[in-house]
């Protein structure tokens, strides 16, 4: 059996790469699809954890994450989609009205 | 052994993904790209023996997401060029400074530091957590039965939400 601080180790490495693709990045789809990154990398942790301390909670708590992560794909496409509609871009740096 | 050999593959494999997703000029290779690191993250799931929850991953992520994902690229259309240059002085080298630094400590102080998983140092049961339909059910519909009826909540309104905001209403000439 492997010991848990690699797989946290690798949990780390796909984290930091989705963070920096949400900071590279542009392209609003692209974006997303990095906070879908993270989001794995975080459910790795749990399940890594909860094998590491005999508790199947961690399972659960990754069940839940799925569900809210699917429901947060759906609005938000659906704010890509129409953001699309009104400006016919994807880019986040041509929507900057709420500018201060 | 076999572990061993199953993480190293299927690690590489995520970050490949991973990689590709960030990279890639087109948005159809990031999909392909995150496709790949859900389907390794998955594979590291049952290596783990949360069978439910890979299967879910599967079905759920590779399965609707991606698919959802893959609809919006068609609809907005790929051959927008992106711009690439930076609106921020030195942006990427920060950014790729402080990935380096946060990795090799977090990394350094995970594997080689005085660290220890306070009972699974002396007893690491995989029998307790292995996730079966069954043995994931008795925590979700017990302990967690409130959050879980929350979610159907959550799901009504998120779809409720998705059809308001992407309904087309023609405008009145």
């Amino acid at each position: 059996m492997i010991d848990p601080g690699w797989y946290m180790s690798l949990a780390g490495v796909l984290f930091i790469i989705g963070a920096l693709g949400l900071l590279l990045r542009r392209n609003a789809l692209v974006m997303f699809m990095c906070i879908e990154l993270m989001l794995n990398a975080v459910n790795l942790t749990l399940i890594s954890a909860g094998r590491a301390l005999n508790d199947l909670n961690g399972q659960v708590a990754v069940f839940f994450i799925l569900v809210v992560a699917a429901a947060e794909v759906v609005v938000g496409l659906a704010i890509i989609v129409s953001i699309f509609r009104l400006r016919s871009t994807a880019s986040v740096d041509e929507l900057s009205e709420l500018r201060g | 052994m076999v572990e061993a050999l199953v993480f190293v593959v299927m690690a590489a494999a995520a970050i490949a993904g991973a990689a590709t997703v960030v990279v890639a000029r087109n948005p159809v290779y990031s999909a392909m790209g995150l496709l790949g690191t859900l389907f390794s993250v998955a594979v590291l799931y049952v290596l783990q023996l949360a069978h439910l929850v890979a299967a879910v991953q599967i079905i759920v992520y590779a399965g609707a997401v991606l698919t959802l994902f893959l609809f919006v690229i068609m609809l907005i259309g790929v051959d927008k060029s992106e711009q690439r240059d930076e609106k921020l002085p030195h942006q990427r080298t920060i950014v790729a400074g402080l990935a380096i630094a946060i990795v090799l400590f977090a990394g350094g102080v995970t594997l080689f530091g005085d660290f220890d998983w306070v009972p699974a140092a002396t007893v690491m049961n995989p029998a307790a957590t292995n996730g079966t339909v069954q043995a994931v059910a008795v925590p979700l519909f017990t302990d967690w039965i409130l959050a879980f009826e929350a979610t159907a909540l959550l799901l009504t309104i998120a779809a409720a939400g998705a059809i308001a905001l992407a309904h087309y209403r023609r405008r009145q000439v």
